[in-house]
């Protein structure tokens, strides 16, 4: 049957296009649904708080695409992402709370500090495995525990509180505010309007979506247009054949989690800026284990050698909006998790079915 | 002496391409048979159709005689003939006398109800086979991981001689082994043949073949060019049959 | 001759510095006895393996799937999904008027059989539609958290039998001072008089099993066929082994297992919560691995991993004695976890060269 369902396939040139997007198709058949089954779905509004809430998993999934592309797996980028969240968190509240410094200062001198100490865990997994052959999954499982206690030890289990105001307004800011018949303002509401009246602007474009769209291009550059993205292909293809190349793989690879962990730092830091707290990361959020199934979803495969950026992304967004409008259509949100693991295997048996398409 | 097994006009195709071209040939017991040719002359394919790997497209496999219908690896195995692959195919995490006995353990009864290994039964066994094939091995309760290639080829022939094959396919035995070892492995292929097996041999080993073949077929471009006895030939009129230059001396 | 004892000596050296993990316990141990006050006395063993008792199940569970070369991410929540059915269950029994022991026997028995479902799907999706280990029991993670959350915000499990508590925290043999012994239950003894506790219930039940299971993987054929999955995937299906159906066999056993860890979880401690086993993936993991298996599968024995787990519980527990937050045991474990890959590096089995 899948044969002569592969070669219908084969055949049809739209077909091919459908069946190779699949999970771009899926994306907009939700969108369509959603806008049917929850008020409120289909809006500018709730778009915005899609992507906004996105932010996160994205560069998680970014993270991952990377690692996986190159055949390994990276178990501990939540874990780094709580750390770096109550690294910064703990430098910004000790500054600011000691009064000697300004707001902008101990942001700055947290976020900095945190997004270095986030690069450590990706540099030991990167070396453990690649120096000493420990292979990546218990590698990054192992700094999956360290990265977690040591982030618990720093804020001692609780999140870290008392922290600028001035970072959530950024985090959870837009450029534009706009009301109509009273002009509109960048950054932030006009002058003179309190915070009470910020229901009767029409908000657009999140500041976060702009720093994910700087990021996710540096990334997608990365990946597409430059030798160390190249690389990254050709490890994960065959690692031996790369070898011979004169590519110096265990190097490439250090560089790798470093990547990947540095971008948990990032995600890290966008976490405090958006709640404005510093957070460490609980067991159950399992945001790595969700980064893998979007890039899985976004047609990756676990071998590596195959995967792409903005795939990934896709794959993310299907499952935001698969949550989200299944919330707002009124079903238990417990819903989203079976959703999600169905919505993973279909992926990978889509794959495993026509493996000539991919 | 009649042959223990032999095809006629045997054929594969693939799309457009003849891979083996009625090819007809036959191997007696205790006899050695080396096929040899170039690359892509039709060697694995004809082996592959004899081991049930491929389903052939025209043409019957005779054993004994009668018509041996073979489809899959498991009609092969059935019949008796086993198939020595370069990879193997050995659990390198388990024990010698474990290989050989894979997929058939002997268990037996313990308390008179609960079905355990029996490791003596195995191991004697196996030590039995291995002697009977004068093949040495430090101690069978090594995993094959510490084995050497030659070993390990050893270990491959002794399980296919312990389930009772009567024809034996080796897909170049010797590649890939030092020459110490590669010696071990033919003077198993002569033991082999003083049991009465019936061995088909692919090598690309010239010299190999001299060693052990009493028979050489040469193919080219999936036809048989040449049978021959191999104390009538010499190496030289095998390699002219191989690249196809019948020079006119 | 020289360099012969020299060899041995090496040889030596191996065969101590592949026990590492026996040393490192027993190093644990005598740490703990000196730094932790209390740690030295029965009670406190008895604490380790009453705390332990889902790390060593999850762990042997874990220990299948890892020799075929397989992961297991769902088992943590296999098992939360069990507390939640088996609680709700043995409550609902007990209320249509069910005596207290039936309706614990009766849930118990559900719950175990339900609890293969899971297994049955990851080991379908895994042999037979080709899906890679770690995704199809991520899905299986997913789809269990999402059916437990479900369970429980229809209704609670409220008013389990006090039975299923007495079991849970009760103990296979109570030793009255001054003579007589009784089984299971606590002898009615006048103030004053010590009783002692010997082997907690929930341990008893759970080395039961993982006995039986390290004798199927050590003696019995389904062993053979699962260290040679593991060992050479070609060779075993070449040799006739139905390598699809024990896949789908393997992970029904991990499930089970799992259901096993959360069964009795309830008895422990009377509730049922989805993430029950959501922090043991590490653990059991780490325990697997610090018990010489491989990833890449073919490798480990029960006991073995047992030895691993007792490495993890007995931190556990150490630590809480001295006081220190547990924060510390997460880093620890993961230091040992990747050291185990490392160390087991470091000391080679042994290759025979002619």
């Amino acid at each position: 049957m899948t044969s002569s369902l592969n070669q219908m396939i084969e055949e049809s040139r739209l077909l091919k296009v459908i069946a190779r997007n699949w999970a771009f198709c899926f994306l907009i058949s939700f969108i369509v649904l959603f806008s049917f089954t929850g008020r409120g779905f289909f809006s500018i509004v709730n778009f915005q708080n899609i992507i906004h809430l996105s932010v996160i998993a994205i560069l998680m999934a970014s993270a991952e695409t990377f690692v996986i592309i190159s055949g390994g797996i990276d178990l501990s980028i939540g874990f780094v992402m709580g750390l770096s969240s109550v690294t910064a968190g703990k430098i910004i509240q000790i500054m600011f709370n000691s009064g000697n410094f300004s707001p902008a200062f101990s942001i700055f001198i947290g976020v900095s500090i945190a997004l270095v100490v986030s690069i450590l865990p990706g540099l030991l997994s990167g070396i453990v495995i690649s120096k000493y052959r420990v292979p990546p999954f218990i590698a990054t499982l192992g700094m999956w525990g360290i990265t977690n206690g040591i982030a618990l030890k720093i804020c001692k289990g609780f999140p870290v509180a008392m922290l600028p105001d001035s970072l959530t307004k950024i985090g959870n800011g837009y450029i534009l505010y706009f009301k109509r018949g009273d002009g509109f303002s960048f950054f932030g509401l006009p002058y003179g309007v309190g915070n009470d009246k910020i229901r009767e602007y029409l908000r657009l474009i999140p500041n976060s979506f702009i720093f994910l769209i700087i990021i996710l291009l540096v990334l997608w550059h990365l990946l597409k247009n430059t030798k160390f993205g190249q690389h990254t292909y050709a490890i994960g293809g065959n690692e031996d054949a790369a070898v011979r190349s004169g590519i110096d793989v265990k190097k490439h690879i250090v560089k790798i989690y470093v990547l990947s962990s540095f971008i948990a730092g990032i995600a890290g830091v966008f976490n405090v800026f958006q709640t404005g707290i510093g957070n460490f990361t609980t067991f159950g959020a399992m945001y790595e284990l969700f980064a893998v199934a979007a890039v899985v979803i976004g047609g990756a495969s676990l071998m590596g050698g195959k995967g792409r950026l903005i795939a990934s992304v896709i794959g993310v967004f299907l499952i935001a909006v698969l949550e989200n409008g299944l919330l707002i259509s009124g079903i238990e949100p417990f819903y989203r998790y079976i959703a999600v693991g169905l919505l993973l295997i279909l992926a990978v048996v889509i794959d495993e079915l026509f493996p000539d398409l991919f | 002496m009649s042959y223990l097994l032999e095809t006629k006009d045997i054929t594969k195709r693939f799309g457009g391409l003849v891979a083996v071209d009625k090819m007809s040939f036959g191997v007696k017991e205790g006899e050695v048979v080396a096929i040899l040719g170039d690359n892509g002359a039709g060697k694995s394919t004809l082996i592959k159709m004899i081991s049930g790997v491929y389903p052939s497209d025209g043409g019957t496999i005779f054993y004994k005689g009668v018509e041996a219908k073979i489809h899959t690896p498991m009609d092969a195995l059935a019949v008796g003939i086993e198939t020595i692959y370069q990879d193997l195919a050995l659990a390198e995490n388990l024990n010698v006398y474990s290989n050989i006995f894979l997929g058939r353990e002997k268990t037996k009864k313990k308390f008179g109800f609960l079905p355990v290994l029996d490791h003596t039964y195995m191991h004697n066994e196996s030590v039995k086979v291995l002697e009977k094939l004068d093949i040495k091995i430090p101690s069978l309760k090594n995993n094959v991981r510490t084995l050497s290639g030659g070993q390990r080829q050893a270990v491959a022939i002794s399980k296919s001689i312990y389930w009772n094959a009567k024809v034996l396919i080796m897909d170049e035995p010797t590649a890939s082994l030092g020459v110490a070892q590669q010696k071990q492995v033919l003077d198993l292929v002569n033991s082999l043949k003083d049991h009465g097996l019936a061995i088909i041999l692919i090598s690309h080993q010239m010299r190999d073949v001299f060693e052990v073949a009493d028979r050489i077929i040469v193919m080219r471009r999936g036809e048989k060019v040449g049978d021959l006895i191999k104390k009538e030939t010499t190496t030289e009129e095998i390699v002219n049959l191989i690249v196809g230059s019948e020079l006119v001396n | 001759m020289q360099s012969l004892a020299k060899r041995d000596r090496i040889d030596m050296l191996l065969k101590i510095g592949r026990q590492w993990a026996l040393i490192f316990l027993v190093a644990e141990l005598v740490f703990f006895s000196l730094m932790a006050r209390g740690f030295l006395s029965l009670n406190a063993f008895q604490i380790i393996f009453f705390f332990g008792t889902a790390i060593f199940l999850m762990a042997t569970a874990e220990l299948f799937v890892i020799i075929t070369g397989g992961i297991d991410l769902s088992a943590g929540y296999v098992m939360g999904l069990a507390t939640i059915v088996s609680a709700k269950l043995i409550a609902a029994f007990y209320q249509s008027g069910m005596d207290s022991l039936s309706s614990i026997i009766l849930g118990i028995i559900i719950t175990l059989v339900i609890g293969l479902i899971p297994g049955l799907i990851n080991g379908f999706l895994i042999s037979h539609l080709k899906v890679p280990p770690f995704i199809a029991t991520f899905s299986m993670l997913g789809i269990c958290h999402g059916v437990s959350e479900l369970l429980i915000s229809e209704k609670a499990a409220k008013n389990l039998p006090l039975l299923a508590n007495e079991i849970g925290n009760g103990n296979f043999i109570y030793f009255v001072n001054g003579g007589g012994i009784s089984f299971f239950s606590r002898p009615e003894v006048p103030r004053g008089v010590k009783v002692y506790e010997f082997l907690p219930n929930v341990v008893f039940i759970s080395f039961v099993f993982i006995a039986v299971f390290a004798f199927i993987l050590a003696r019995t054929k389904f062993g053979q066929h699962t260290y040679a999955i593991g060992g050479n995937k070609d060779a075993a299906i070449r040799s006739g082994i139905n390598v699809n159906r024990h896949i789908v066999k393997i992970y029904m056993l991990s499930s089970f297992l799992a259901s096993l860890a959360g069964v009795l979880y309830v008895l422990k401690y009377v509730t049922g919560k989805a993430d029950a086993g959501a922090s043991l993936l590490l653990d059991s993991i780490a325990a697997v691995v610090i018990g010489g298996a491989s990833l890449y599968g073919g490798k480990g024995t029960v006991w073995r991993t047992i030895l691993g787990a007792l490495i993890i519980a007995v931190l556990e527990t150490g630590l809480r004695i001295m006081g220190i937050p547990t924060f510390d045991k997460y880093i620890i474990v993961g230091v040992i976890l990747i050291s185990a890959v490392l160390i087991d590096q470091f000391f080679p089995e042994p290759t025979y060269e002619e």
